[in-house]
């Protein structure tokens, strides 16, 4: 079991050092910042001692080598438009598109799972159906579309929830969370909603499927016949058995809820890290590209090892596998 | 005569489907008596699991029981609500399935889920019943019980889980068990202790066992009476020395005659021609006749009554209850 987990930390830790090869190349292929970042009358002496002062100037590797140390310390360089540090730009953003993604996760998989059980349970019935066609209008939607249909009808027609913004945040020490005040929480509906609609449809969709396989299994045929109850057959027995993929499907969506929040944060302006990327291509503002890059897969790799390790704690086969290979 | 455990009379099976709705059981009675064991044999599809099945309430739709009744020690269970018939199913009647690879939860403990199994029928307390899990593991020949019984399925072999599927089955002491097909996915060495395991296990609780199988070595071994099974109706059933040695319906005779001798010279087995009739087309009469040698017209049209042959109760045209005397 432990040698199960080094071996896939040192699996992660090789990912991660690919991913840092391709956010270092970008700052060789992405143009020239420096252009971007002077007037057109700016003298080439003067461009140069910028070029000088970014370490723009030094051959490749060495700007490797220093790019590397640096980012193991999470120092990211400065940010061409801002002329602050990455790292504590990233950092304050960090708080707003993690809670958003919790909250839409939770969201997810709260709901999707209800949903999920209660349309494979009573298939036939009206609701279920309904789910299944609200599902399909989930999975097809494109995310920024939902969130203008949810600002058109509740911020601009009833006005009962802000359009943009996060709302009055609280500061917890460096972290700073909207979830302490009213106004927070109601900034935060519509986002939520709109980054979770298609993890919570594709969750509902794979719970339903999932189960109505499992219960035609030889062993909810025997549970039955051991005279269970049915409450102890569906949520015991039939349940259990259908979270497995869901865990993993879940557990993946969330590191693609954060990268792609990058939509959802632009349509409600929402102060996090999608947006400053966003704003960070516009202004071809490498370090804060690379930097979220290296961000975004940091949470992608962490999640798929912590994945891998909730799989053999559910399920005990896997962990007769794991032990017996290592 | 004492009260049988289980009185089956005239049951019918129906599965609707779009086309039409077929009969895959049509009217099948038999009784088992305590401590005894009642083979049932026939091909695939003759209906002999979906008897199993109908018995314990487990016919799922698009099937119903459309007919007939069945009674367990002398109270009527075929029209019970589903939370009485689930309180029945377990504590009354245990069921052994098939496939013991498949049968056990994969994720739980089977600890677990036999205590779980005695908690549901009895008010026994968690301790308890981790002693009673204990010692019927023990019961049914696992060996160190008290260490397997945190073991999950798969770290058990075949033969052994389908002991710990024996040991759920009987684990509220039931009046009847059900087995269908416990040995099929078997080794042959695992499965002949099986057998008498089930066996010992009839005999010391006096429970009445229903085997449905369609190995005839299994009945011919194991079993006090046997019915043979064919398109959804008891062609023949009897004493099992009787209905082996000396079978009266043409079907199973030529049952009888496929089983190969170790003793038996270099004679040809004898096969039944055809296949047995699909649910959508049962042809009118006997549903043996386009395969029975011995047929005459009258199985083409009229469908045979059981009649009574000495200890054994036979469907064919060929024995009429006048001529029983003669035959």
């Amino acid at each position: 079991m432990l040698a199960f987990t080094l071996r896939r930390i040192l699996q992660a830790i090789g990912v991660m050092l690919a991913v840092g090869v391709i956010a270092f190349a970008m700052f060789r292929f992405a143009g020239d910042p420096v252009n971007q970042m002077v007037s057109i009358d700016t003298s080439a002496a003067q461009r140069a001692e910028i070029r000088h002062s970014l370490g723009l100037d030094d051959p490749v590797l060495v700007q490797f080598a220093h790019y590397f140390i640096n980012a193991l310390q999470f120092k990211f360089g400065v940010s061409y438009q801002f002329r602050l540090p990455v790292s504590s730009l990233l950092a304050e953003r960090m708080p707003a598109t993690l809670e958003l993604a919790i909250c839409a996760t939770l969201l997810a998989m709260v709901a999707g799972i209800l949903m999920g059980v209660y349309s494979a349970l009573r298939r036939d019935t009206i609701l279920a159906k309904l789910f299944q066609a609200v599902s399909l209008i989930g999975i097809s939607l494109p995310t920024f579309l939902i969130g203008i249909l949810l600002i058109y009808l509740f911020a601009v027609t009833l006005g009962w929830l802000p359009s943009f913004g996060r709302g009055e945040v609280v500061k917890l020490g460096w972290w700073s969370t909207g979830l302490l005040t009213v106004s927070g929480w109601k900034a935060i509906i519509m986002p939520a909603i709109t980054l979770g609609l298609f993890q919570m449809t594709l969750i509902m969709r794979l719970v339903r499927a999932e189960m109505l396989e499992v219960l035609r299994t030889d062993y909810i045929r025997f549970a039955r016949a051991r005279g269970l109850t049915t409450r102890a057959i569906h949520f015991g027995h039939a349940l259990k058995n259908t979270l497995v993929p869901v865990i993993t499907v879940a557990g993946l969506q969330f590191g693609s809820v954060i990268a792609f929040s990058i939509i959802t944060e632009t349509v409600f302006q929402w102060p996090g890290m999608g947006l400053l990327f966003v704003q960070a291509v516009q202004n071809v503002d490498i370090p804060i590209m690379a930097a979220y890059l290296l961000m975004v897969s940091l949470i992608f790799v962490t999640i798929n090892l912590v994945v891998d390790i909730l799989y053999t704690v559910v399920d005990p086969r896997l962990r007769a596998t794991v032990s017996r290979a290592t | 005569m004492t009260q049988p455990v289980l009185s089956v009379r005239n049951l019918e099976v129906e599965f609707a489907t779009r086309r039409a709705t077929l009969r895959a059981i049509n009217g099948v009675s038999f009784d088992i008596a305590k401590g005894e064991v009642l083979g049932v044999v026939g091909e695939s599809g003759a209906g002999k699991s979906v008897t199993g099945l109908a018995v314990i309430g487990l016919i799922d739709p698009p099937g119903r029981i459309s007919g007939g009744q069945i009674e367990l020690s002398g109270t009527r269970i075929d029209q019970l609500p589903p939370e009485e018939i689930r309180r029945v199913r377990g504590k009354r009647i245990g069921m052994i399935f098939q496939d013991p690879l498949t049968s056990l939860n994969p994720l739980y403990r089977i600890g677990d889920q036999i205590i779980e199994t005695i908690r549901t029928h009895t008010s026994l307390s968690e301790s308890a019943a981790r002693q009673r899990a204990i010692d019927l593991l023990a019961e049914v020949g696992i060996p160190a019980p008290e260490k397997r019984i945190d073991g999950y399925p798969h770290e058990f072999s075949g033969g052994m889980r389908q002991r710990v599927v024996i040991a759920l089955a009987i684990c509220a002491e039931p009046e009847l068990i059900i087995a269908d097909e416990p040995t099929t996915a078997l080794d042959v060495s695992v499965q002949a202790q099986i057998i008498a395991l089930i066996k010992r296990l009839g005999r010391d609780h006096g429970t009445a066992v229903m085997l449905v199988t369609h190995d005839m070595g299994v009945i011919a071994e194991t079993c006090d009476r046997v019915a043979v099974m064919y398109s959804g109706r008891i062609a023949e059933i009897g004493p099992v020395q009787d209905v082996v040695r000396n079978p009266l319906h043409p079907y199973a005779k030529g049952l009888m005659g496929a089983i190969p001798t170790l003793a038996g010279e270099d004679k040809r087995l004898v096969q039944i021609p055809g296949s047995m009739p699909r649910l959508s087309a049962i042809p009118p009469g006997c549903p043996f006749n386009p395969r029975c040698a011995l047929a005459f017209d009258r199985c083409r049209v009229e469908r045979p009554e059981p009649v009574r042959h000495g200890a054994q109760s036979v469907a064919c045209h060929l024995f009429e209850p006048a001529k029983e005397t003669a035959a």
